[in-house]
């Protein structure tokens, strides 16, 4: 028992030495993620076929994160990177430089349907301008809509056909069947949503994180802090959420993973207005938590937001 | 006039709470800001903004989002920097503002170092330092206990404290209170500091301390009207900063300090002791 023991610690030794002298042999594909939610994409998409590192973790914000050496290491070692691209990720460019890594950086939103800032209806409603990014600026949150997901997924496929041509039947075919729950997810959220009277579709939630999802589905959100969980609020932009909530325009408020929630608790106690839980934006929650995976995250907010709405 | 100037406080409950928060802010901080300047300790508030976070950090760890406990965190690590620095000017030939700068390295290291064991990469600075406009019950009740505290101490130590700032050597002297009161100053320096932190935001909670101290200097050489005079730059700068960014949609911390920053440079001009006028005295002189 003993000795079999030691004799399969030397082998995996010698193997996990191979593998390292010698990455072109190792089996899987090294796959980098540089968030929670394209991580999800990938596995699904490469199954057991891939090894998977995400750089920003579980209810990790992609704005503002900090590499570590660990990070330029696994993404020296990486065979494909996947990020978001539109400027999301403002770590990225000077990890890619400093890690001199040879792997294919995907941009998986390319191709995908992007909105502007500025052009969202609540902009010219609560007359706040968006700090960070100035109007013109795409929003970069463009996984947030259900069939901008459906583009990253066939960019992931593509992007690992490209890098290992023998795996391509078995990607192709992960991904269409992830693409098709993705769909039946969509027509679930337009049926929910379709439920609530459109005159209440009206969200507060901290940072402006959910412009594709209101794009897409008919909901306004209106956020204190702008785009990036980097800028500061005004006097003016709280103001102006407040008396949206006390015309009765805005029916719900919300705190996100990711940000401070000591503002909008601010605006809730202030307008009466009962919180309606956590929404998860721009990270997945940890294992077990109420949004590990992209479906239920989606499922998860939705349904806050419903039952939050419909409850008011 | 009513709509630009008072609508806005009596309209929304959270423009309230932030004048209030500011200007009990005030009251505590600026004459402490006065006896830093005096002590020509001005920078040692920036180096304090480093040096708490890692009490900050802990708290913040081990109880979540709560003011006390980070509060309580910082204070542990302010304190013990603050000491740790007075101390080493004290009794070592070492001056204040290098053993100042060497602490608060140590403990600004200390901080990130407890961030990033933790692996959470929210972005701790933001959420460990408030903001004006999101001011809970919790964070108006540690504001004004450490203003209330902090008025206590300086009105019962306020002639050791005058003698310490201007002449220590002459303090310790006549008495053995030289050193308890350079460490009680230094106290409610991280005090004021740290509450500041929590509840307001670095910029706002150092800003407010040195700017009016800073700009009081150009308009008197006596103390008492000089703490006076601080005391009412800092609140006019919060309510004008408020207000503006109420009216321009201006981020609020930057604004107050920058409506500061305007007294201040206006005092360089214009103030008694300022440029124009110590100019103008100067010609008269040499022409009589």
């Amino acid at each position: 028992m003993m000795k079999n023991l030691r004799t399969s610690i030397v082998l995996a030794v010698i193997l996990g030495a191979v593998a390292v002298a010698f990455p072109a042999s190792a089996k899987d594909l090294k796959v980098v993620a540089s968030f929670s939610i394209i991580a999800d994409f990938a596995r699904n998409v490469g199954g057991d076929r891939i090894e998977l590192t995400t750089l920003v973790g579980p209810d990790g914000d992609a704005h503002v994160y900090e590499p570590k050496p660990a990070d330029a290491v696994a993404m020296a070692a990486a065979d494909v990177v996947l990020v978001n691209g539109l400027r999301f990720e403002g770590f990225l460019q000077r990890l890619v430089d400093a890690s001199a890594t040879k792997a294919a950086i995907v941009e998986l939103a390319k191709g995908a349907e992007v909105i502007t800032m500025g052009i969202h209806d609540h902009e010219a409603e609560s007359g706040s301008t968006p700090h960070g990014h100035g109007p013109g600026d795409v929003d970069p949150h463009a996984f947030q809509s259900i069939p901008n997901a459906e583009i990253y997924v066939s960019n992931i496929a593509e992007a690992f056909c490209t890098a290992d041509t023998d795996g391509c039947d078995h990607y192709h075919a992960n991904a269409e069947a992830y693409k098709a729950k993705l769909k039946a997810l969509d027509a679930e959220v337009r049926a929910s949503i379709g439920s609530i009277p459109p005159d209440k579709r009206v969200v507060i939630t901290s940072h402006d994180a959910f412009g594709y999802l209101g794009h897409e589905y008919g909901i306004t959100f209106l956020a204190p802090e702008g785009m990036s969980t980097e800028a500061e609020a005004s006097a003016a932009d709280v103001a102006a959420l407040i008396r949206q909530v006390k015309g009765d325009k805005a029916s719900a408020i919300f705190v996100e993973n990711v940000t401070d929630p000591r503002l909008v608790e601010q605006i809730a106690s202030e307008t009466g207005l009962k919180l309606g839980g956590t929404l998860f934006s721009d990270a997945l929650s940890a294992e077990g938590g109420p949004a590990p995976t992209y479906i239920v995250m989606m499922r998860h907010n939705i349904t806050a937001i419903r039952g939050a709405v419909i409850g008011s | 006039m009513y709509d630009l100037l008072v609508a806005p406080f009596v309209d929304f409950a959270f423009m309230q709470r932030a004048l209030l928060g500011s200007l009990a802010l005030t009251l505590g901080s600026c004459p402490v800001g006065v006896f830093l300047m005096l002590r020509r300790m001005s920078l040692s508030g920036d180096a304090m903004a480093h040096a708490i976070l890692p009490g900050a950090a802990t708290g913040f760890l081990l109880f979540g989002l709560q003011i006390v406990p980070m509060t309580i965190g910082g204070l542990i690590a302010g304190v013990i920097v603050a000491l740790g620095a007075g101390a080493v000017s004290r009794f070592t030939i070492q001056k204040e503002d290098a053993s100042m700068a060497a602490f608060y390295l140590i403990s600004l290291a200390l901080g990130v170092l407890i961030v990033s064991v933790r692996g959470s990469s929210v972005d701790l600075m933001h959420v460990l330092f408030g903001t004006v406009l999101a001011l809970n019950n919790d964070a108006l009740a540690l504001i004004g206990m450490i203003t209330a505290l902090t008025l206590c101490t300086l009105a019962v130590f306020w002639r050791a404290l005058v003698a310490e700032c201007l002449d220590p050597l002459f303090l310790r002297s006549v008495s053995h209170f030289g050193t308890p009161v350079h460490f009680i100053f230094l106290g409610l320096v991280v005090l004021n500091l740290v509450g500041g932190f929590q509840a307001l935001g670095t910029l706002l909670a150092v800003g407010l301390m040195m700017l009016p101290a800073a700009a009081a200097r150009f308009w008197t050489v006596r103390l008492e009207p000089m703490v006076a005079l601080a005391v009412a730059i800092g609140s006019v700068s919060c309510v004008a900063g408020l207000l503006l960014s109420y009216h321009f949609s201006l981020p609020s911390g930057p604004a107050i300090i920058l409506a500061a920053g305007v007294v201040y440079l206006a005092s360089i001009a214009f103030g008694s002791r300022g440029i124009l006028r110590s100019r103008v005295r100067h010609h008269r002189h040499r022409i009589a």
